[in-house]
């Protein structure tokens, strides 16, 4: 599990609530996101594509990974605010200065070489949108990632999650 | 207005505060059970894999509440603030029924030498190493106690390596599942002991709850029909039927007050409108869990004891520790998953003890069924983390995956403690636990062992790769913690004596796994039950109508 949310105690505690003052990008009303801005989504959503790509079976784009970080960053990853807003940064400047061009704009091969530098320039960043994919990808869809639970038809596994009972937060389409 | 006075307060209503309710409350004692977390229920049971008890990364299902619990750990990377939902905060749970409402429900007894760890292999580099004052005869008809009156399922009578016991368990195992099925002829094989898994779970129905229906998720999740047997579907509910016992939930203690004299008179806590309540009693009993137990008499400070309650001489929230799980894993060619879980069923003893140059062993076992979420931590290393390649594997290998795990005896380490921070506060502006220290090196020289064991039992049921996994040396805690007030005769090495009251004041217990001296090779919860009902039982005896004798 990532612990890039520790806070050292030199920072203080007040560094325990510093995460959530950053802003929303959904603020400006030009974003469809709660949290990222327009562009930090279509980057959040072709870096999970690089991580979980479609083949026979969707990934995490057609699973909506996206959505699902998104939506957690208004709530338990709120402390995540901070290190994903500069953690995009990093993807988007370590493309154009191998590549030229913004991450989204890279073909998928490109992508990949600049994500595996990310993997080591920016390790912390990196295992959090990895297991958040991840999350995004195989967890419940009631959190906003595994669109149509896509994960689990790959892997076979039935639902609902228990037998004989079916009355169970069915996910919220989103 | 004051509340009225009782004659035991029990703070914390998990495993052992749960058995020391009934206990008390049935001998007619008027009971005030303390509890910082909610009383859930079946109906609480989501079954969300991405928030329980086991896979915590949007949060605790069960406590305790993310945002007003932080601890501080110390390790390799310095000092640190940490929630609960996270690795190094050594969470177990925040509820009625404590870690027994969400657990895996393994019901174990300690082996003989378990209880004489020091005697059986002598001193143990950098380990604090001890017997337990006292031995399994003096916990066996408690054991039987436990696994009659909550009730325990499997057949241990294949294990040849279990200490004497009088009767057998009480329910027949639930049916074979799979892995069973392809562990049971390989182990034998191997010329190996394995049997059916005893477990706090109903197979048939029993003391008024249903059987198990054999759901996929089990663990760290609420049982749907009660067949999982917790402190709060059995003892609890029996203490409350006396008339003699309450329970109030959403209240975090503070400290036990203190008279002029140095004895309890009852603890001070905040209620769920967190206005600041004195319950006072006659007999103070901590059964926080082995953090939360040592730090509520760490922050209990008194002319008398200005270093804290019981920890005359330094020894309150020392000897943290658990258990460290190697585990290795399988792959077949064919589907070893059948949907039918818990998962877990059957077990080996063979590398307990007796294993050449190493100071004990641990059982093993097959794991519980793993979340899709959960098998990323089963992915092999050689398979890289992202991309094709790793989702190709998870593809193939899901339903094709077996594990083998078990916890290892660690070698309890005097610098693995907590300490109350001086500086960190929680909601209520009660000092935090710190954590810090690492665990022995010997530790993880049995884990090596027992996870090569692990991984010859795959190979020979036929898996087409194997591999394992090793934890690293950093601090145990979590799920299984013990050990911080060790039960023992001298006080000067010891914070309790062997009937689990502190050395220091008379009217003090601490009934929880903080007693264990060592945590045994098994999952510890049975052996928190036998010593919570064999404790009520010394204290009962020493009872007398408004005292206990000195
Ligand atoms: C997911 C999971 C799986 C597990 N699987 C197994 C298994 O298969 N077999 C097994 O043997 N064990 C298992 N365990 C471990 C087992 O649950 C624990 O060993 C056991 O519950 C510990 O008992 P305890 O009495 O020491 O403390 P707990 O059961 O933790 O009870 C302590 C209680 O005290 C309360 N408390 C703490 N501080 C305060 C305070 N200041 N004021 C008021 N209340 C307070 C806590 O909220 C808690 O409810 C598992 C645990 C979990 C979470
Ligand atoms: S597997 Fe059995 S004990 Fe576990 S939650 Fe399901 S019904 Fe309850």
């Amino acid at each position: 599990m990532p612990n890039s949310r520790r806070q050292f105690l030199g920072a203080g505690l007040s560094a325990a609530v510093a995460g959530s003052a950053i802003s929303c990008g959904a603020s400006n009303g030009a974003s469809p996101w709660r949290f990222f801005t327009a562009e930090e989504g279509r980057t959040v959503d072709a870096i999970c594509d690089r991580i979980i790509p479609a083949d026979r079976d969707p990934g995490a784009k057609e699973a909506r990974a996206v959505n699902y970080i998104d939506l957690q960053l208004t709530r338990p990853f709120k402390r995540y605010r901070k290190a994903y807003r500069e953690g995009i940064a990093a993807v988007d400047a370590a493309s154009r200065k191998k590549f030229g061009g913004r991450f989204v704009e890279l073909p998928a091969g490109q992508q990949t070489e600049v994500l595996a530098d990310i993997e080591k320039s920016s390790a912390a960043f990196f295992e959090l949108i990895l297991a958040h994919t991840r999350q995004g990808f195989y967890g419940d869809p009631r959190h906003g990632g595994n669109r149509n639970r896509v994960s689990w038809k790959m892997l076979g596994v039935p639902f609902p999650p228990i037998r004989g009972l079916e009355r169970y937060d069915q996910p919220k389409v989103g | 207005m004051a509340l009225k006075h009782v004659n035991a307060l029990i703070v914390g209503a998990g495993a052992g505060g749960g058995v020391v309710a009934k206990e008390l409350a049935t001998a007619g004692l008027s009971v005030v059970l303390l509890e910082r977390g909610n009383w859930y229920s079946a109906a609480d049971c989501r079954k969300d894999d991405l928030r329980n008890q086991r896979t915590t990364v949007l949060g605790n299902a069960f406590g305790p509440d993310e945002d007003r619990n932080p601890r501080v750990l110390v390790d390799d990377r310095g000092e640190g603030i940490v929630w609960p939902s996270e690795s190094g905060y050594s969470n177990n749970a925040a509820c009625v029924g404590g870690g027994t409402f969400s657990y895996g429900a393994q019901a174990w007894r300690y082996m003989e030498k378990d209880f004489r760890m020091r005697s059986t292999y002598g001193a143990v580099a950098g380990s604090t190493l001890e017997d337990w004052p006292i031995g399994y005869s003096d916990l066996e008809p408690y054991y039987e106690k436990a696994e009659r009156e909550l009730g325990v399922s499997g057949d241990v009578s294949n294990n040849i390596f279990q200490a004497r016991r009088n009767q057998g368990l009480p329910m027949p195992p639930l049916s074979p599942n799979k892995e069973y099925q392809i562990l049971l002829p390989a182990a034998k094989r191997l010329g190996w002991h394995p049997f059916d898994l005893p477990m706090l779970r109903n197979s048939v129905p029993y003391n008024g709850r249903a059987a198990c229906m054999r759901c996929r998720w089990c663990v760290g999740f609420a049982c749907e029909v009660n067949a999982r047997t917790g402190t709060h579907n059995t003892v609890i509910p029996a203490a409350l039927a006396t008339g003699n016992c309450e329970v109030r939930t959403g209240c975090m203690t503070r400290e036990i007050l203190l008279d002029d004299h140095g004895q309890a008179s009852g603890a001070a806590y905040f209620d769920p409108h967190d206005r600041l309540q004195r319950q006072t009693a006659d007999l103070v009993i901590v059964c926080c869990g082995a953090v939360e137990s040592a730090r509520l008499l760490l922050n209990t400070r008194h002319r008398l004891f200005p270093n804290g309650l019981g920890n005359r001489y330094d020894w309150v929230g020392r000897n943290l520790h658990a258990h460290t799980y190697p585990a290795a894993a399988g792959l077949f060619d064919y589907d070893t998953y059948d949907d039918i879980g818990p998962g877990a069923s059957i077990a080996i003893c063979d590398f307990n003890h007796g294993n050449p140059g190493l100071a004990g062993g641990g059982m093993l076992a097959n794991e519980f069924i793993r979340l899709p979420y959960q098998f990323m931590n089963q992915v092999p290393p050689w398979v890289p983390r992202w991309g094709q390649a790793h989702k190709d594997f998870v593809r193939t290998a899901y339903k094709r995956t077996v594990t083998i795990m078990g916890p290892v005896q660690e070698m309890p380490m005097f610098d693995a403690r907590v300490q109350v921070d001086p500086k960190v506060k929680d909601y209520w502006g009660i000092p935090v636990a710190r954590l810090s220290g690492k665990k022995n090196p010997h530790t993880l020289e049995i884990a090596r062992f027992t996870a090569g064991k692990a991984e010859a039992w795959l190979q020979e049921a036929g898996a087409v790769r194997t591999w394992q996994r090793i934890p690293g040396p950093s601090l145990s805690g979590g799920q299984h913690q013990a050990g911080t007030c060790r039960m023992g005769n001298d006080p000067k090495t010891s914070v309790v004596d062997q009937d689990c009251r502190l050395h220091d004041v008379d009217n003090v217990y601490v009934i929880d796994a903080s007693v264990h001296v060592t945590n045994g090779g098994f999952n510890p919860v049975l052996t928190i039950f036998a010593n919570a009902y064999r404790a009520s039982h010394r204290l009962l005896e020493a009872w007398k109508g408004s005292k206990v004798r000195s």
